[in-house]
């Protein structure tokens, strides 16, 4: 038997191989770049990836965290924990700041949340720590307009995205050159889809914040979604609260992260769970439902 | 599991968005909420039935013109196999897109209104196919139901196609006749063309052997970053990160790297802190030498038996993508190959290719954004490189305009 027929990669191992190009790109191409670190699974992902990339050095970024102030107290624990063990430096951008210093205003009413405003802290750390590159773990299968984004996104010196004048992206060849002012996003995980996601995570024994495995907690209803009652989010006087077994499939701001009732205990649950989800992990996302194109205007402005 | 990369090429009205949209649909990789937002907007403009091709035009211009104008990649696995699709849109203009999807695929989707046949941009789209090395094609003939079905409108597209890509280098072509709006033969065998005993799409693509897209033979490693800790723990560790572009590293190895000359041996091979027994295409993984010799970035370790071409001159076919400048002989630029980054000069245009007959136009050396061309560059120090055709990673290269920092043009070496 031909011998080479056996050197082919499994898609985790191609995927794999392809994200720890890409952050290494970043190193090599970019002076002052950071990773963003939300405690997200994506992020969590990323900062594994980037370890394995530089091992046996540490990882040559700090990890920025752009805090809305409305965490989960998991988020928090579980962020400053991998920090330790990353040894890496730790970067928080705050939405409070922000609104105190008058540079951003805060929404009001019922559907009123935070998430927004992330871009304005996001844009000033980036400008404050004069980050060239910011390496994220949005992946184009988690929306249409995502699904057009480069792996090295360059941003104007107002953070903006242009979406119809991006640089053509051919083979692994990474074009990373800029103008004093303006910086990059960069995706290692691009072409990773939820599924994807979990598989790695398991194969990896990655740990991951507890909110993302079933848990009981006083929820309640609203358009469609179940949203955990925490100090930042009350319902109102028409919607009800019940104690239900929930995990959330993404961790943001806890007043736009919607959970979904699960039973999956374990990441093997989950992946089973994810297989088989006929909703995307979006879906639970209020900030995306508020147009048609909600994210693409969102990135137009510099979100993440 | 295994991956395929494919890239869809179609005009503007084939009928592409829809095929994928139907694709996603029928191997139930569309989720409720996906569907319930384009059911929503179908509905608000006016669309008959639900608009599948609302999927995959994802920025507001282009559901506002109904066309796509960017790369889109998509996503979708069946129990066989897991794909990852660069829908590239058709219209000449966007001819750089194409190019772009094409560069990381390994089949590509041609699409074929069953009205129109071979047209000029079938033709383009097989030439760009072929050019960026895709040596299987998939040639959907689409919209079967507006000819009825017809077996010998089938046969004369398909006849008319092989004729043209007979001039091209592609080693397998599938052609299946099919209609995405209503499914046939897309997921499930369709019941309107008895006649048609092939398979369908999702069932060719996947069993679609492609093992030969990565070179296993000639052992090629870009250098792409060194990593040296300095630490307490790894107080000598100096190690090279990068992805292996060809051929099969093993500890004990003889290595060559360029363009330093220095022979040493691999010393261990590692994929962050686990130790491996070898490494191979696309590994990414970081390597020691077993002698302290200089190696930095933009350097290569090959193997002695097989050294790639070390060259100031190259010879390449370029595609070009400004609408704001122009290719002509003198023009310089950046020119990103592997992980180096050198100067260039454009030495000389020796033609540029009409896309749509394959004629060689050799008295115009302004090179316009779609125009592809047989260019010959000079480069300010020796590029270590493969043919294209040989290998994709070491024989591909991308201009850039040191002025305005953009991607100018991409080129496969000859």
């Amino acid at each position: 038997m031909d011998k080479r027929a056996s050197y082919t990669l499994d898609h985790l191992d191609q995927l794999e191989a392809e994200a720890m190009f890409v952050i290494r790109e970043v190193a090599a191409q970019f002076e002052n770049a950071a990773i963003l670190f939300s405690a997200g699974k994506d992020s969590i992902l990323c900062a594994h990836l980037a370890a394995k990339a530089f091992w046996p050095s540490k990882i040559p970024f700090p990890l920025v965290h752009i805090d809305t102030g409305h965490n989960f107290p998991e988020t928090i624990a579980f962020r400053d924990v991998a920090i330790s063990r990353l040894g890496v430096r730790l970067v928080v951008g705050s939405v409070q700041t922000s609104i105190d210093e008058g540079k951003a205003e805060e929404e009001t009413g019922a559907g009123a949340s935070r998430n927004a405003l992330q871009s304005i802290t996001l844009l000033d750390t980036i400008e404050a720590h004069g980050f060239d590159a910011c390496i994220g773990g949005a992946r184009r299968d988690e929306e249409k307009a995502r699904a057009k984004e480069r792996f090295f996104s360059h941003r104007d010196e107002f953070g903006q995205w242009d979406p119809k004048n991006q640089r053509p992206e051919l083979w692994t060849l990474f074009n990373g050159r800029k103008k004093h002012g303006e910086n990059f996003r960069v995706f290692p995980l691009s072409n990773w889809t939820e599924l994807d996601v979990w598989q790695y995570i398991k194969r990896e024994g990655l740990e991951l914040p507890s909110l993302y495995f079933a848990h009981e907690r006083p929820v309640f209803e609203r358009e469609g979604m179940l949203l955990a009652v925490t100090d930042f989010l009350k319902p109102t006087d028409k919607e009800t609260v019940e104690t239900r077994r929930v995990r959330f499939r993404t961790i943001g701001d806890a007043t736009c992260t919607g959970a979904v009732v699960s039973d999956a205990a374990t990441v093997e649950d989950i992946i089973a769970e994810v297989a088989a989800a006929r909703i995307t992990e979006r879906g639970g996302r209020a900030d995306d439902r508020r147009s048609e194109a909600a994210m693409e205007d969102r990135k137009k402005q510099g979100y993440f | 599991m295994k991956l395929l990369r494919f890239t869809t090429c179609g005009s503007v009205d084939d009928g592409k968005s829809t095929l994928i949209g139907r694709l996603l649909y029928d191997a139930k990789s569309i989720f409720e909420d996906q569907l319930e937002a384009i059911e929503r907007s179908s509905e608000r403009r006016g669309d008959e039935r639900v608009n599948l091709a609302l999927l995959t035009d994802g920025l507001r211009a282009e559901r506002e013109q109904g066309i796509t104008i960017d790369v889109a990649y998509r996503y979708f696995a069946t129990p066989r196999r897991k794909f990852i699709i660069a829908d590239t849109p058709g219209h000449v203009q966007y001819t750089r897109n194409m190019v772009t999807g094409a560069s990381s695929a390994e089949t590509a989707l041609i699409l074929i209104d069953a009205r129109h046949g071979v047209v000029e941009q079938t033709c383009r789209h097989a030439f760009i196919s072929s050019l960026l090395g895709i040596r299987h094609l998939v040639v959907c003939v689409n919209k079967m139901d507006l000819v009825d079905w017809s077996e010998q409108r089938y046969l004369q597209i398909t006849s008319d196609f092989l004729a043209f890509v007979s001039r091209l280098d592609v080693a397998a072509l599938t052609t299946i006749p099919m209609s995405a709006l209503e499914g046939d033969n897309v997921v499930t065998r369709s019941e309107h063309m008895p006649w048609y005993d092939g398979p369908s799409l999702l069932y060719h693509l996947e069993h679609l052997h492609v093992g030969g897209a990565n070179n296993h033979v000639d052992a090629r490693f870009p250098v792409q970053w060194v990593v040296r800790p300095q630490s307490e723990s790894h107080p000598d560790f100096r190690g090279y990160a990068g992805q292996v572009a060809g051929g099969v590293f093993k500890p004990g190895d003889e290595v060559l790297v360029l363009p330093s000359g220095f022979h040493s041996r691999i010393d261990k091979i590692y994929v962050g802190n686990r130790e491996v027994d070898e490494a191979f295409p696309p590994q990414s993984v970081c390597l020691t030498l077993t002698d302290d010799v200089d190696v930095s970035r933009g350097d290569m370790i090959v193997k002695a038996g097989s050294p790639p071409t070390s060259s100031q001159e190259l010879d390449v076919m370029l595609c070009w993508f400004s609408d704001r400048k122009k290719l002509q002989p003198g023009s310089k630029y950046l020119l990103r190959h592997t992980t180096q980054e050198v100067k260039a000069v454009v030495q000389e245009v020796q033609f540029k290719v009409d896309v749509n007959t394959l004629h060689r136009i050799a008295d115009d050396p302004i090179v316009a954004m779609n125009d592809i061309a047989r260019v010959k560059l000079r480069t300010a120090k020796p590029l270590h490189f493969d043919r294209y055709a040989r290998n994709r990673v070491t024989g591909s290269l991308v201009l850039v305009d040191p002025f305005t920092n953009d991607t100018v043009a991409a080129a496969m070496i000859r």
